[in-house]
Formats: C-alpha cells, structure tokens, sequence
C-alpha cells in the first residue's frame, strides 16, 4: 500500500495498464490529473476538440488491438465524448474514457460544469463508473479495462469527481478484481462445433461471412484456413474487411447495402453461411425477413445477445471467433475438393465481372485503385462517412486485418480523421491515410493543428464533390432529384485550409496527379491534404435500397 | 408468436445506478415492463429484482440475454408459474360513506383474507395480498364503492421447494 493522491493513483494504474498515449483536453475537473501527468511519461495529445480524442483512442484501438484512452473534462467536455464513445459502442472497440465531475459535494446541485455524463452514457458504454472515493481509483481502473478489452469489446466510461483526484489515501494496486456479473465465454460448444463442421462439409455451396468479431479477436488465419479448406468464399461486413486479404481468390469483398457484385449475388446461392463475429445489421441483411431464406445460417458471436436478435439461425455457437474458427477448422478432416468444383467456378466468375467494371478515368473507384498500387501493403486506410466511405469499402483492397478503420454501425461523419490520427499514433511506421469526403472533413478539420503541431503526419485525400454526397445520390435516386440542403456552395479551398494550419496541400485533377500528390505525400512525411475535385453526380453501386433484399439490387446502368 | 406474461427474478448487485442500468436497457431496447419491484435478497450485497414483462418467446428470450449482459447483473431466470409463488400487494382508500357500504366491504375484505388496515369516518383502508388475478378481482369488486387512492406494490416472486435462483 502506497500513500498518494487520487490523480497520483489515476496516473500510476493507467501505466500499470501499459498505456502509453491519451487524447484529450484538460478543464477544470480534471487539473489534478493534469498537474501529476506533467510528470508522466505517457503521452498526451492535445486534441481540438472532444470528439476526436474518442475517435483517435477509437483508431487507436482498432490498429493496435490495445484499448485507447481518452480524457475529458466534467460537463462540455464530457458531452463532447458522447458522439465517440457511441461509435465505439457501435462498432465494439474497446476504449476507456476518464471523465472529471464536480466534487461529491456539488453532484446533484446543477454546479458549473456538471453533466450527468454517467447517466448520459449508460446506453452508450458495456459499462461506466462513478468513483466514490479515491482509494477505489486503482481497482476501478483496473476493472475498466478489463471490462472494455474482454468478451465483446466496447468502451467504458469512468467519471472522477475533482475531490477524490485530490485526496489521499492508502492505494493497494495489486486487488484482485471479480465481477460476479461478468462472466465471457470464450470456448465453443464442443457439440455445436461438430455439427457445424457436418454441415459445412456437407454443403453444397458454403460461404462464409466475416464480421468485425473476426478482426477483434486475430482470427484471420484461421479464417482463411478455414475458407480454403472447405473452399468457401468469403465476404466481409464493412467491420470484418481485412479479415481475409482481398487479392485472395476465395476473397469476394464487402457485403450489404452496398455490397459488391460477387459477394451479393453468391449469397443468393448459398446453402450453408458461416457468419462469424458479426450481427446481421440492417446494412448487411436488407430487409430481415428475405435474407437467404432458404440457407442454413450458422451464427458464431461471442455475444449470446446477438444470436437471434435480427435473424433466426439454424445453428448457434457462441464462443470467441479465433477459438471456434480454430474448433471448426480440427473437427473438419474431410478433403472436398471435387464437390465444389461448380461452385469455385461461379466464384471465379462472379469476381471477375466484379473485377472488370472498374473502368480507367478520373473517378473515385479507379482512383481508389491507384491508391492501392501507390500503398504499402500494410498501410493504414481509414474513411469518413458517406459515399467516399463506400467507394474506399469496395474499391480499395485491404491486404490485412486491423488495416481499415471506418465508422460502421454509428456511420459518423467527423470519424476518419482523428481516427487516423490515433491509428498513427498508435502505428507510426505505417502510413494512415483518411479518404474523406468535403462534408465530413468539415466535421472535424480542426484537428491539422493538432496533427501538425504533435507531428502526427497523416494523409488526408478529400473527394470534394461539393455535395453531401451519399445524401444527394439518395435524393436523385428516390426522391426525384430534390436536391435539399446536401450543396456545400462553401467549401473552403482545402490546399489553403491545410496550409493555414502549417500542413501540405495539394490538388489533383487527373489521375497521374493523384498519382504524383500521393507519391508526394508519402515522401514529405508531414501532414497532408490532398483535394481531389470529382463530380456531384457520381453515384455508389451496386446498392440495395433501405428495407429491400438482395434480389433488388441496383447495378450501375441499370 | 403468441405475448404472454412472464416473470423474470434477477440477482443484482446492491449497489446505486444498477436500477436506472436495467429500466435504461427496457428503454434503449423498446422491451415493455409491467412492473419492477426491487429489495434486498438474502445476501447483503445483493439485490433481487422481480420484473414482469409482457413478451414473445423470442423477445423473452432478449430480455434475458440483454439483462445477463448488464454487467451488474449476476443471474437472471424466468420463473415457472407453475412451480412459483407469486405475489403482490395492495392498498385501497375506498369510499364508505355509511356503515351499508362499510359492513358490504369488510365483508369482502374477509373473503379475500384481506385487512383493514384504516378507518375514517367515511372511508376505508383496506390491504390485499395475493396475485395480481386475485388483486384485479378484489379491485374490481370494490371500484362501484368507489375508489379513494390505490396503491399496487408489483409483483414480487420465488420458486418453490428445491428450486431456487441464487448465485
Ligand atoms: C454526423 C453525421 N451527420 C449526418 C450524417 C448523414 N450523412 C450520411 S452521409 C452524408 C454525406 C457525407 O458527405 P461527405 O462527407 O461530403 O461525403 P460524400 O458522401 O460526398 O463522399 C451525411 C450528411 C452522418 N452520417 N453523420
């Protein structure tokens, strides 16, 4: 037992975590910590504003596999977070939030700066804290990112009352934590493996569905074993890309919504899905009642609440993707090359129709192309939201899991950037690009300065259509082209913009000088925007439209 | 699927918030509760919380998972009724106003093995505890007396003999 103050405690249980880096911005609730952090030699980014430093500890996340940190402070500070935590709530990545509050005495009193951020964020965190009196800092930390890293990840929460950052007390930081309540399952059923490895290798046409539970649990190589031994394609949920490297054959893309042609017309004819560590959201399955009728579904999530929430399975596991993949993979002996010969075909086929309509020109999908040849194979891609979040999920191959970083069940415009910020910080020998659209960018600019003063050197390539473009195809597409409130008449010229903040801007106008600005980028190794003029009337597809099935499918043209 | 009522015991942890976690997931998640009572089990520490929902098998079965996520919550099952005992109280202010109307209540009072638990001069306080069946058919009795102030504690629940949910 150690006698310190309760910020002293904060600081000291956050380095027995390992942590090495927190977003954030101080205020008055949190200037105890603030003052024993001077002395520490964690780093802090100085975000510019709350919201990115949920994101970057969300991006943060996502690469490295370890949980970000963010801090705020009481009141605006903390409803700030809000919007970021929900994200990673959404997306189950696991980051912990430290908030300030007002001391004890004043909760409950409406004082300067108290927001109730633990009663705002309780549907919005796997959990959240309220710590009650500073000898409880060492354990509550230590439960926090236990909590926020085991079972399905998610964020939590933890608020410090400005009192208890500043008394003293005898810390013990060796307790052992329990938490009776919480207890993840991480095995498989060793029964329910064994029948779904019988009814994959007695399927006739397998496919698997690679959800974000795939990448959070490290599971791609026995993902990609797994496909290969039963030959079973692959798509992936827009959390899942990179799960499986899409240059590989069995690789069929992303899924859904706006899906790409081979993964949405084979799951038409699978019998058997594998869906592994995903949740069948709306954006995957359409419209819920038509989704693959007739395929026998097999759900393995390591969330029991997941099974059977938007879609009845015929064969439950739950259990943690690696472990059952792994499972899956031993109780299947059977060689089954000859059987799916029509099947692999049809494959073949479906990607390469997929392949070919990428035609040469100046647009977003070829030039996510060119981007691929220009990257390194590990290079970090993170999106906004919107159209460009589309056109980097179908266009853009992702070689390897914890490469692509996109707001997928919160879909928030302002994400991509200060989430490549934490990717970098977290990975600074890759290179993190954000393909962004004006309109998101917008959201969340201001953080070049922070980029740029921090040495955080970033790529951002902005499609600048001048439109809120996945809203205007929408509008053009099923409400007669009304075009309401989606034109940025005003979009400042980005070039100036990141020259303003002491960044690189550069413009491309064709593709050898998207091709030069990148190149360019990359060499410079600072912060750089590159503005990419496209135009307004581009359109996504393939898509379904909202509440249909995958039969409704537009492909372009038609 | 057919809705029907179901009885859910859950162990919680005694602790402030834990509540306000539960009713916020009924909420977020468009689960309708009919009633909630909570109070001390028979551990110190622990809280048992009797939730009566109105619900599918399949939405039941949400409930369930959902509440076995929170993670201030230890155990969650869903009572048979069968194998239960179920119960629930109330207090009724029934308007008396002459010893007719108030010989005619305390009669039914007794057939239900109810108290009267209050006199004034022209009302009466009467307790009732039973299931919630037996309570709507004495409420329903006296409602022509006319009805003061009602107060219903929500169902409270164990299981039978051997059975039991405990952590
Ligand atoms: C914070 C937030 N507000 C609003 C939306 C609704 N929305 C979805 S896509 C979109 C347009 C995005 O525009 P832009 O960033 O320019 O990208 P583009 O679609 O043009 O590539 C909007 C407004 C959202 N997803 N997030």
């Amino acid at each position: 037992m150690v006698n310190m103050s309760g910020a002293e405690a904060l600081v000291k249980a956050l380095e027995k975590e390992g942590v090495k880096h927190i977003f954030g911005i101080p205020g008055g609730a949190t200037l105890p910590i603030y003052d024993v952090l001077y002395d520490s030699d964690i780093r802090h980014i100085l975000v510019r504003h709350e919201q990115a430093a949920a994101h970057a500890a969300d991006g943060y996340a996502r690469v490295s596999g370890r949980p970000g940190v963010c801090f705020a402070t009481s009141g605006p500070g903390a409803t700030n977070l809000v919007t970021g935590i929900t994200n990673a709530y959404m997306d189950s990545v696991p980051i912990v939030a430290f908030t300030g509050q007002v001391p004890t005495s004043w909760i409950g009193k409406d004082a300067f700066q108290e927001a109730d951020i633990v009663g705002i964020t309780t549907p919005i965190t796997k959990h959240n804290f309220q710590v009650q009196k500073a000898s409880d800092i060492p354990r509550t930390v230590k439960m926090a990112f236990y909590i926020a890293t085991s079972g399905r990840p998610g964020p939590v929460l933890v608020d410090l009352p400005k009192d208890i950052q500043i008394d003293h007390a005898e810390m013990e930081f060796d307790d052992e934590i329990s938490l009776r309540g919480y207890k993840p399952t991480y095995e498989p059923h060793p029964i329910q493996v064994r029948r779904a490895a019988e009814l994959l290798a007695n399927a006739e046409k397998p496919m698997i569905i690679a959800g974000g539970g795939v990448i959070a649990s490290n599971a791609s190589e026995e993902l990609i074993r797994l496909s290969e031994k039963i030959l079973a394609p692959v798509a992936t949920t827009l959390m899942g890309k990179g799960a499986i490297p899409e240059d590989h054959p069995l690789a069929l893309g992303q899924l859904g919504m706006h899906g790409t042609l081979a993964a949405n017309k084979l799951i038409l004819e699978a019998d058997v899905l594998l869906c592994v560590g995903m949740r069948f959201s709306d954006r995957t399955t359409g419209d819920p009642k038509k989704f693959c009728p007739d395929a026998k579904i097999i759900h393995v999530d390591i969330d029991s609440s997941e099974i059977d929430k938007n879609i009845k399975c015929y064969l439950p596991i739950v259990g943690d993707a690696k472990l059952t993949l792994h499972a899956i993979n031993e109780a299947l002996n059977v060689v089954l090359k000859e059987k799916r010969t029509e099947w692999m075909r049809k494959v073949k086929e479906f990607k390469a129709q997929w392949e070919s309509s990428v035609k040469e020109g100046f647009t977003p999908p070829y030039l996510m192309k060119v981007l691929r040849e220009i990257l390194p194979k590990d290079a970090i891609v993170a999106t906004e939201v919107g159209q460009n979040q589309m056109w980097a999920a179908l266009y853009f191959k992702s070689y390897l899991p914890r490469t692509f970083v996109s707001s997928g069940g919160l879909g928030t415009m302002g994400f991509g950037f200060p989430a490549a910020i934490g990717a970098k910080v977290a990975r600074p020998d890759r290179i993190v690009v954000d393909i962004a659209g004006d309109g998101s960018f917008m959201m969340n600019y201001p953080n070049l300065a922070c980029a740029v003063s921090e040495n955080i050197p970033v790529i951002i390539i902005v499609l600048n259509n001048s439109v809120l473009g996945m809203v205007a195809q929408w509008q053009r597409l099923f409400y007669g082209r009304r075009y309401s409130q989606v034109h940025l008449g005003g979009v400042p010229d980005f070039v100036k913009l990141a020259e303003a903040h002491g960044a690189q801007g550069l413009r491309a106008e064709t593709v050898e000088e998207f091709r030069k600005a990148v190149k360019q980028a990359i060499e410079s190794d600072v912060v750089t925007v590159i503005d990419v003029p496209i135009s307004p009337e581009e359109n996504v597809f393939p898509m379904i439209p909202a509440g249909k099935s995958y039969e409704d499918m537009i492909v372009e043209g038609s | 699927m057919e809705r029907q009522t179901h009885i859910i015991s859950a162990l919680v942890e005694h602790k402030p918030g834990v509540l306000y976690s539960v009713s916020n997931m009924f909420r977020r998640r468009a689960f309708n509760i009919e009633s909630i009572t909570v109070g001390p089990a028979e551990q110190k520490d622990i809280a048992r919380m009797t939730i009566v929902v109105n619900a599918d098998e399949r939405i039941l079965e949400q409930v369930v998972k959902q509440l076995n996520k929170l993670i201030d919550v230890i155990k969650v099952s869903v009572l048979d009724p069968a194998a239960s005992v179920v119960r629930e109280m109330v207090l009724v202010k029934i308007h008396t106003p002459n010893s007719n109307v108030r010989s005619d209540v305390i009669n039914y009072v007794n057939v239900f093995r109810g108290r009267v638990v209050d006199i004034a001069p022209d009302s009466l306080i009467v307790e009732i505890t039973g299931d919630p069946d037996k309570i709507n058919a004495f409420i329903d009795l006296v409602r022509n007396f006319g009805i003061k102030e009602l107060a219903r504690t929500g169902v409270t629940a164990l299981s039978r003999g051997l059975k039991s949910v405990r952590i």
